[in-house]
């Protein structure tokens, strides 16, 4: 009694700093699972008595964020990022050597309630990985004798407060600066621009600086800005998506990290161009380490008149930016999911249009950028947008930063104007035996070195970011094979071509993966592929089969060195299907068994 | 000139046999198939053996060796084979006890009934052995169409014999493949 009443309190405690505002509810379950390490029934009713909302409504938000557990689960919290750079760099041998030291079984909870050790989608830690997340925090450069430390640290129960600070360093590993990270930029000189010269001039600019989106979708931002501006409405959003969760890219980390100033004055910039006085950056759960240090980088600007109410002393100029914390769901990089995600909902794409710049946050006009966008808006305002255009390509102006990991000498972030080759970037960061890259993560596109002359930029290789090289060491099926699970995980099962595809897909892969396909799976997987493509929801669904079909034109071989001669193989092991009616009715006549030589008979 | 007919063998593996119910639903529409077609091996003929067809149609799920070996011949002796009905198509009703245990299923029945007496688990050879899950038939051999429906109605299935007999691709109405 005494238990429970301490815990509908403690629950209280958070919805009320919360205002009791449903909006706020990812962000409640969060506070509240920090507090108790699992979200139970009991829980999910107060917060819903407190917040005057169902408890199924709770329920659905906390059963579809991975970071969010309906089940008990250790006071220490270990999840290994387990996308194909962090494989590449020995996880998998790290993952058990940590279950089997801490004595816990993988993805389970070891009796004492200490711990629990799993797997999660990429951290963004590609470059310095192979990498974890404790409690949320993240763990980067893993190796055996920091995980013994861990163990130690685990069992003597010290809290995370007192690990040392080393194992959570995460540095920038900036290769290659051009005008966004090479430049100086002097706080306020934006907003100062802005303010001088108005919101229209500020909007010509953008026009001209033919800035796009820098998610990877490449939409021209003055666009996006203008529809908003022009959409009726008093009260209007800027939000800036920093919940870069395709695997392989991790710029937004080192914006966010190095650059926050730039990415919020970029944000202030368009709420003084469109007419909004609030922002919010939405920041991967994966990135929570830095959101204290990004609080107070808000506080000093508010301080400095940067942010806040009559900024630089201009009453008509008030805007202010709140932080929002995902929990594990790639689906929310999606804009109008992220939107969902913000209102406290679970992440679901939405049907579009109507667009966010009418229709967006609490259904007001919103402009979703990306952070790298934000972070060029604000250079624009100050430098001009011609300055700008100078750099890149006909169609695709600026520059573009680059996450490269995977087999490379020097991983990092690279800066390049747009239109640089594929060979140019191998060789600056010393890929020199490159059979294939990954462009713009698992839902863009494999390339092989056929391809390597083709030019980074909209007109020709689009991409987020994510660059990950396979040199020829590598199996390119196991990162297929990566991707394919990676899209099981992150699917949000709203519709049937992806929930159900994404499995599909996954299960020819494993079944090519293992020796067991045949050429009739390798036609099925370009005809699923074709369904997910035309038949799903969202961006995620429709990219989701880019992995495999790219890699059956590109890398043929890796695929039918692997094939079974016949036409067809069975899904599963019939005569291991036997084995408990065997052992059940004790029979060992020849008709218990389903051998080879009976299986063969179907098979031309 | 007379045109030779085709051959068409069905056979109801683990399934309720209400697709091959279905198909006798066709009522006179048998009369214009048996101008084209000739049956081989099926409930219809109750003929047990089987012959080179150009098409089989199977209902039913596969649950045990017997629907093993029967799948195994029909995919190896006919040109195009045809999964008919939900429990071919996915497993259907018997693969609900994929949720259990079969030594559950099976001491369920045959231990903990009612006025059993001498109560075991069967064990004569000559019954077909249990797969420990019930598996769609595309999980077994490569199936060629896959009709759906539970069962299919006779009209679906007449619009997919007669377009399939013509050379056509296969278009079911709106109406014969939803039921809402």
């Amino acid at each position: 009694m005494a238990e429970s009443s301490t815990l509908a309190q403690t629950i209280r405690d958070i919805v009320q700093r919360h205002q009791k505002l449903p909006t706020r509810l990812l962000q409640i379950l969060r506070e509240v699972q920090d507090r108790l390490t699992w979200l139970s029934t009991e829980a999910i009713n107060v917060v819903a008595e407190e917040l005057g909302i169902s408890p199924a409504k709770v329920r659905s938000v906390a059963e579809f964020y991975s970071f969010l557990y309906t089940a008990p689960r250790g006071s220490y919290d270990i999840l290994f990022s387990d996308n194909i750079t962090d494989r590449m760099l020995g996880n998998r041998e790290l993952l058990h050597y940590l279950a089997d030291r801490l004595g816990v079984a993988i993805n389970g909870t070891r009796a004492d309630g200490r711990v629990s050790v799993g797997t999660t989608s990429c951290t963004g830690m590609c470059d310095q990985g192979p990498a974890a997340l404790v409690n949320g925090y993240a763990l980067t450069r893993l190796t055996k004798p920091r995980l013994d430390r861990i163990v130690e640290l685990v069992n003597a129960k010290t809290p995370l407060e007192q690990w040392p600070r080393e194992f959570f360093e995460v540095v920038s590993n900036i290769r290659r600066a051009d005008i966004l990270l090479g430049r100086h930029f002097a706080d306020g000189a934006a907003l100062r621009a802005v303010l001088k010269r108005g919101p229209e001039a500020i909007l010509e600019e953008m026009v001209k600086s033919g800035l796009r989106g820098q998610g990877g979708a490449g939409f021209k931002s003055a666009a996006k800005w203008q529809s908003c501006r022009n959409a009726p409405g008093e009260v209007k959003y800027v939000v800036c998506n920093a919940d870069e969760g395709e695997p392989g890219t991790f710029k937004d980390r080192v914006l966010m990290q190095d650059y926050a100033d730039l990415v919020f004055e970029g944000m202030t910039v368009c709420g003084r161009v469109i007419g909004a006085r609030q922002g919010f950056v939405y920041l991967r759960g994966e990135y929570r380490y830095m959101v204290d240090a990004l609080k107070a980088t808000l506080q000093r600007r508010r301080e400095a008149g940067l942010l806040g109410a009559a900024i630089l002393g201009d009453a008509s100029f008030e805007f202010d930016i709140d932080i929002h914390l995902g929990a594990g769901a790639y689906v929310c990089g999606e804009e109008s999911a992220l939107i969902e995600s913000l209102e406290g909902k679970h992440g679901v794409p939405r049907i579009r249009p109507p667009f966010p710049t009418t229709h967006g946050y609490l259904n007001k006009p919103t402009v979703v950028n990306n952070v790298e966008t934000f972070a060029s808006a604000a250079k624009i305002a100050v430098e001009g947008g011609n300055w700008f255009a100078s750099r890149g390509t006909a169609e695709s102006k600026g520059t573009k930063l680059l996450s490269l990991s995977g087999d490379c000498e020097r991983p990092g972030i690279y800066e390049y104007p747009f239109g640089v080759t594929v060979r140019q970037v191998l060789e600056d960061c010393g890929a020199r035996d490159a059979q294939g890259i990954q462009m713009a993560g698992p839902a863009g596109h494999m390339i092989s070195a056929k391809l390597f002359d083709r030019r980074i930029c909209f007109e020709d290789l689009a991409t987020g970011g994510s660059f990950m090289v396979f040199d020829q060491r590598r199996d390119i099926l196991d990162g297929i094979r990566n991707f394919a699970h990676f899209f099981v995980h992150e699917s949000c099962g709203f519709c049937t071509p992806c929930r159900v595809g994404t499995s599909l897909m996954r299960d020819l892969v494993d079944k090519v993966h293992t020796g067991h396909g045949t050429r009739a799976d390798l036609e099925e997987m370009r005809k699923l592929g074709q369904i997910m493509r035309v038949a799903s929801h969202c961006g995620l669904g429709q990219t989701a089969p880019n992995p495999v079909l790219d890699s059956l034109d590109q890398f043929p071989e890796s695929y039918e060195r692997r094939l079974r001669s016949t036409a067809f193989e069975p899904a599963f092991d019939m005569n291991a299907a036997l084995e408990q009616a065997r052992w059940l009715t004790g029979r060992t006549d020849p008709d218990a068994y389903l051998d080879e030589e009976i299986l063969s008979r179907a098979m031309p | 000139m007379i045109e030779s007919k085709l051959k068409v063998a069905t056979c109801s593996l683990c399934g309720c046999f209400g697709c091959h119910m279905s198909l006798l639903d066709l009522d006179e529409r048998l009369f214009d198939l048996a101008e084209k077609v000739e049956f081989d091996r099926s409930p219809l003929t109750d003929l047990k053996e089987l012959g080179e067809c150009d098409i089989g149609i199977i209902e039913g799920g596969i649950a045990n060796v017997e629907n093993v070996h029967t799948l195994l011949e029909f995919r190896a002796r006919c040109k195009i084979l045809i999964a008919m009905g939900a429990c071919a198509i996915s497993g259907g009703i018997p693969a609900m006890r994929n949720h259990y245990e079969l030594k559950d299923c099976l001491e369920e029945s045959y231990t903990r009934g009612i006025g059993l007496v001498d109560a075991q688990i069967p064990n004569d050879p000559e019954i077909p052995l249990l797969l420990d899950q019930v598996h769609p038939i595309h999980e077994v051999v490569k199936i060629d169409y896959f009709l759906p429906g539970c069962p299919p109605s006779a009209d679906t299935i007449w619009t997919f014999v007669t377009q399939l007999l013509a050379g056509q691709p296969i278009a079911l109405p709106y109406t014969q493949i939803h039921y809402d």
